[in-house]
């Protein structure tokens, strides 16, 4: 490695301009922003928080990201891990792995437009243009407005997320899983384990530490979901989450000092996921 | 008797390739049905369900392309679509150039706070983009530089730059020492350095972070709805089709073919760029 004084500094120079312009200086800026109302001219102590913290739309908001976080994660994570186990065993695994891996190529945007067209309603009397509604009727069922229901809509809209990252987390796993030694499973095998014990003693504990990242991936991703509610409900009828919240707040009702409250929460939502890449960064420095 | 078994064996990873040939059909479901109805003529998409055109699907008078013409042309998605690129190539190559300088820098050259700098970039790694919204819009109206495409570039350069410098550093430091030792010995600058070793040995890694970074940006909404919000001009795909469910709301035969002029470049780099692809979405799922 060789020494220079300014050089390094030259090279460093432009991406720490626009660090700290675009993500530090920001970041500060909002966190003072939090404690003013909502023209930023007078100080207000903690009020934004408090309003943050128990107004009835923001403890919707909070509900729902909780459910995503609980129900999204568990599902894709599930799912994903099912998937990279018994893909690894038919002979037209990529071609599998490229079905459940495109939705991760396109827009959120363009996805809520495509499942909104699935959940689309008729009424019992006409035909049904939406897939899930035709189903129903076919089972001589009456259709449901998956999305303005409030007992169906956040769980549609899950759904959606659902089938976008399966993919990403069976590709991942699946790279984990292919890693295991097969001299360890042929091994138990011989020994007489079962399917089910294969899987539960040597599987999941040595793709433990790959479930681990993709679950921290799902989380960030999850407490900041925004693309898919607004396109699908914009956040009425009770499917209100954070990240539509505070563009609401921004844009809608021009509250910055509460707008600002709202992104510092995420912000310290997200700081434990962000300690453990640092430290895990470290170790793996530590070990080259 | 060998014969029996192997039907036998077929027989019993029946229940097995039915469950994934169901998954995968239910995964692709949505996009094929999006897709037929977008060549559906108007009426037809209004009053029936897309999979009635399997009772004669050669029947080639029940489609159309007068819904792409309407999108692209009156709708105004056309211009919306060279928008995505004017907005996406300079935000994909700008922060690439930017980190590539930097992350050399983190790899190969010695100056004081080199760990802490960069764990401080891999914290930004995960910085809700909502931290940063206000403080940056503020100043880009003072400026002017909301509703441009100068504005827009700087701000996806800043918001790309944690996680493609933490990508190419991370290529750049795994390259053989050697290589660079011996480079140093015999007279190479830093300079040649760069150029003529580090970033030629890194086009695989430089090509998945394009390829993410183009996707992201094409993709994206959020950044594009705040920086250039209200400027029709201006507008990338997602923005004018988020707006256009808002306006054609039941208007489906509109919607799906709009959607799928959002969803061809992303598509086309899937299925052509697939490992490149997969590489790029793996690395780069945690970016805020």
């Amino acid at each position: 490695m060789k020494k220079g004084g300014v050089l390094p500094w030259l090279y460093l120079a432009p991406s720490l301009l626009f660090l700290g312009f675009f993500l530090v200086y920001p970041t500060l800026h909002t966190l003072y922003l939090s404690f003013f109302d909502e023209r930023s001219e007078n100080f207000v102590g903690l009020q934004n928080y408090i309003w943050a913290l128990t107004s009835e739309d923001m403890l919707i908001a909070f509900r729902n990201n909780l459910l995503w976080l609980v129900l999204f994660t568990g599902l894709t994570l599930s799912l994903g891990l099912i998937l990279a186990v018994i893909l690894d065993r038919v002979r037209y695994e990529a071609v599998a792995k490229s079905i459940i891996f495109m939705p991760m190529a396109i827009s959120f945007v363009g996805a809520g437009v495509i499942w909104k067209f699935v959940y689309a309603y008729r009424p019992a009397n006409a035909a049904q243009i939406g897939l899930l509604n035709a189903i129903l009727r076919l089972m001589n069922l009456n259709p449901i407005g998956w999305l303005v229901n409030r007992a169906t809509n956040n769980f549609a809209i899950i759904a959606v997320g659902v089938w976008i990252w399966t993919g990403f987390c069976m590709v991942v796993l699946s790279a984990a899983y292919k890693g295991i030694p097969k001299e360890l499973v042929e091994a138990a095998r011989v020994d007489g384990a079962s399917e089910w014990q294969v899987f539960w003693h040597i599987t999941l504990p040595m793709i433990k530490p790959t479930i681990a990242v993709v679950a921290t991936t799902l989380v960030i991703n999850v407490l900041k979901v925004f693309d898919l509610v607004y396109v699908m409900t914009n956040g009425d009828l009770g499917t209100e989450v954070i990240a539509n919240r505070m563009y609401k707040e921004m844009f809608h009702f021009l509250n910055f000092g509460r707008a600002s409250s709202i992104a510092v929460i995420l912000l310290l939502a997200i700081i434990p996921v962000m300690l453990f890449n640092i430290r895990r960064f470290q170790e793996q420095e530590a070990m080259r | 008797m060998k014969m029996k078994k192997k039907l036998a064996k077929a027989f019993s990873s029946l229940p097995l390739h039915l469950a994934i040939i169901t998954i995968c059909l239910i995964w692709l479901m949505p996009t094929v049905g999006l897709l037929i109805s977008s060549f559906r003529p108007r009426n037809d998409v209004l009053t029936s369900g897309w999979w009635t055109v399997f009772q004669h699907p050669f029947d080639f008078t029940q489609y159309t392309l007068q819904n792409y013409v309407n999108v692209l042309s009156a709708q105004s998605m056309g211009r919306a679509f060279l928008n995505s690129f004017i907005i996406t190539i300079p935000s994909t190559l700008i922060p690439i150039t930017v980190a590539a300088l930097a992350a050399y820098a983190f790899a190969w050259m010695e100056f004081p706070g080199r760990q802490l700098l960069f764990a401080i970039v891999i914290g930004l790694l995960v910085i809700p983009l909502q931290m940063t919204f206000i403080p940056i819009l503020r100043i880009y109206n003072r400026l002017g530089l909301a509703g441009t495409f100068l504005g827009i570039w700087l701000a996806h350069t800043g918001y790309g730059l944690p996680f493609a410098v933490y990508l190419l550093r991370n290529f750049f430091g795994s390259l053989p020492k050697d290589l660079f030792e011996s480079a140093y010995l015999d007279g190479a600058s830093h300079f040649v350095a760069f150029f003529r070793l580090a970033l030629p040995l890194s086009v695989p890694a430089l090509a998945s972070l394009a390829i993410f970074q183009f996707l992201w940006v094409w993709n994206d909404l959020l950044v594009a709805l705040i920086y250039l919000g209200g400027t029709e001009r201006v507008a990338p795909l997602t923005l004018k089709l988020s707006s256009l469910v808002n306006s054609l709301g039941q208007n489906w035969h509109l919607l799906t073919s709009a959607a799928f002029v959002s969803m061809v470049v992303p598509l086309v780099l899937f299925f052509s760029l697939q490992r490149y692809f997969v590489r790029g979405i793996l690395a780069g799922a945690v970016k805020g």
